[in-house]
């Protein structure tokens, strides 16, 4: 492994990837078992971490959704950006996060950055992909009503399209959500830590892994309940039922 | 016509008046395509009148449509609304003063029904107040509860949401309107009752409509006048609706018309727009004499017995003028009976299927207002077309007649 120590992220791992527990062989924590007793004693070790990926998580959700939707804006008035568009930030999906990582390492460093960066590339697809279906599912009758009486393009894009597409846009932000708690769980790679550094420190101890796991799927749900929640307020007219 | 200059200083047009619109010349020529959509297109609206565009798929009378409030550019001539060209005007503020109403209706299901109607006096810079004023008084206007407006669309059936619709494109009060088969997605029965409906309204509003449709009976009916079109968006004829059934132009107009015409016009007419005849009345009691001094007068040789109010009872046999006094004794009952207000397509319907040759004829009240046999109608039909009422009139003359009934379909 000294080998590779060249690569930063690798050289972090050399030391303690394999644990620094001690104890019996027989008994928690060296065991590697769930050992509930000293996640308790443990528990405020993870904290930090959390908050890290939480920051790791609405960072780039907040940029990759201006981005997006941007993107996607644009396309709309400009139909001929649209295969490009789609191509680049299907592109960007593609990319193996572990290569993507050590890939940007050697051009913005170490750090929260590089992490930011990456995972705002992969919200990309998903985002620019809804809000894009959203516009295109608007009816053309609905807009050619707007236009014959009298709505400007603009007018057109936020009084009608643009909420018209929200079910869909906040579609795409909620799976955007998900998916970056778990691929913010590869940043510790950049050296921006969050969960899943946590859990390359010690991946044969289960109490750690179900720990940190925990933590991330915990933080997954609450950002989707909280978009849900966002979406509601903002639609109301999806609840509306007939009387 | 004021309402441009009032557009322009931000106080739009309320209670404005309609404005008459004229196509001249126009051409729509689409890049790439062999022969225009429109071709040379000239006729006149004169102000508060429907205009309908009626045709085969593929006419231009869509395309024509659109040109009016610049959906669609003209390539060629001109369309005046109110004796201003169109083309002069920037597309967003003309079509601001230019109801418009399409099949799909298009209501904006994010918004409520009261944002809905709301959309051109808020784009205008209307007032809260006087907003919301608006939308009270259209929702009345089109019978709907004054609580729908918190609504959404999705909440409503077709027949509101189709009113809704139309009281949208009401809202800012345009001079003009255009509606392009506006009624073209409701069921049968309901499409009936809109049209009508809407006739109400426009003989209320006094609106200038350009209407589209591709049903030549919906076109009679709604129709002040009917531009028919034929492919290539060349104008076939432009006429009244009694016009175009009695003098069709050309074969095409015929056979757009159908062969059964002639019956069209029955629909143009109602029984008290014709001559009808005089039956002699008579009552239970009376001299006999007296019945036979009505009966030399009476276009009907056979007398016909009423109640003291007025209302038939019978018409009298032979037997019944033997003696002094009349007697009690039909021949036959007073069947059918036809009201005043029918139009003579279902009157000349029940005198055929009571197997009659004539039938009383009741006002609103049941009295006997004469005797409408099958000679007055063939009569009817040979009276000169432009003696017939247009549709606007007609929906005057009834809606006369039903707000001395209380006007009870409106609640």
């Amino acid at each position: 492994m000294s080998d590779l120590t060249y690569i930063p992220v690798l050289a972090q791992l050399n030391d303690d990837f394999f644990g620094n527990r001690e104890g019996a062989a027989d008994r928690c924590p060296g065991n590697n078992g769930l050992c509930p007793g000293w996640i308790a004693d443990n528990f405020s070790d993870y904290l930090h971490p959390f908050w890290e990926h939480v920051l790791l998580s609405i960072v780039p959700l907040a940029i990759g959704f201006v981005i997006a939707t941007s993107l996607a804006l644009f396309a709309h008035r400009y139909r001929v950006a649209q295969p490009f568009f789609l191509a680049f930030v299907g592109a960007l999906f593609t990319i193996p996060s572990i290569a993507f990582y050590l890939i940007l390492l050697n051009i913005t460093g170490r750090g929260f950055g590089t992490a930011v960066v990456v995972l705002t590339a992969y919200t990309q697809v998903l985002i620019y992909r809804n809000v894009m279906t959203g516009l295109q599912e608007v009816p053309a009758e609905t807009v050619d009503v707007a236009n014959g009486m009298g709505l400007s393009q603009r007018q057109i894009l936020f009084r009608v399209e643009l909420p018209m597409a929200l079910p869909t846009i906040f579609a795409g932000l909620r799976i955007a959500a998900s998916s970056t708690v778990g691929i913010a769980g590869f940043a510790f790679f950049a050296g921006a830590g969050g969960l899943g550094g946590e859990i390359f420190s010690d991946p044969a101890f289960k109490g750690n892994v179900v720990t940190a796991s925990l933590l991330m799927i915990l933080l997954a749900t609450a950002l989707e309940l909280i978009v849900l929640l966002v979406q509601r307020l903002c639609t109301p007219w999806e609840r509306a039922v007939a009387t | 016509m004021p309402t441009e200059t009032k557009a322009q200083d931000g106080a739009p047009t309320i209670g404005s008046d309609a404005a008459p619109l004229e196509f001249r010349e126009v051409v729509k020529h689409y890049p790439g395509a062999e022969r225009p959509a429109v071709n040379k297109l000239s006729l006149e609206v004169p102000a508060g009148e429907i205009c309908v565009l009626v045709g085969p798929s593929g006419c231009g009378k869509t395309t024509a449509m659109r040109m009016v409030n610049r959906m669609i550019d003209i390539s060629d001539g001109d369309i005046l609304i109110g004796g201003k060209s169109v083309r002069d005007r920037r597309p967003s503020e003309l079509r601001r003063e230019i109801g418009y109403v399409i099949q799909q209706i298009g209501l904006f299901p994010h918004k409520t029904i009261g944002e809905n109607i709301a959309t051109v006096p808020h784009l205008l810079g209307w007032n809260k107040q006087r907003t919301n004023e608006r939308v009270e008084e259209l929702l009345e206007l089109i019978g709907l509860p004054g609580d729908f407006r918190d609504r959404y669309p999705s909440q409503l059936s077709g027949g509101q949401r189709q009113r809704v619709g139309v009281a949208r494109a009401l809202a800012a009060d345009p001079p003009l309107m255009l509606m392009d088969e506006p009624f073209g997605a409701i069921d049968p029965i309901n499409r009936e009752r809109l049209q009508n409906e809407f006739l109400r309204l426009q003989a209320e509003l006094r609106k200038t409509i350009v209407f589209v449709t591709h049903d030549i009976d919906e076109a009679i009916k709604m129709g002040d006048r009917i531009a028919i079109l034929k492919e290539g968006g060349i104008l076939a004829q432009y006429a009244t609706p009694a016009e175009l059934l009695m003098y069709p132009a050309s074969p095409f107009v015929e056979d757009f018309v159908g062969s059964d015409r002639a019956l069209k016009r029955l629909a143009l007419q109602r029984v008290r727009d014709i001559d009808l005849w005089t039956a002699p009345l008579v009552r239970i009691g009376e001299p006999v004499s007296e019945v036979k001094a009505k009966l030399s007068e009476a276009d009907l040789e056979i007398p016909l017995v009423v109640d003291d109010q007025g209302r038939p009872k019978g018409w009298l046999s032979e037997r019944g003028l033997q003696g002094e006094r009349v007697r009690e004794d039909f021949r036959s009952p007073a069947e059918p009976i036809v009201e005043l207000d029918d139009i003579l397509r279902d009157a000349l319907s029940d005198l055929l299927s009571a197997d009659s040759q004539y039938g009383p004829v009741v006002d609103a009240d049941g009295r006997v207002a004469g005797v409408l046999s099958i000679e007055a109608l063939s009569h009817a039909l040979s009276v000169p077309a432009e003696h017939l009422p247009s549709a606007t009139e007609l929906a005057i003359s009834t809606a006369e007649h039903d707000a001395a009934d209380g006007a009870e379909e409106f609640a």
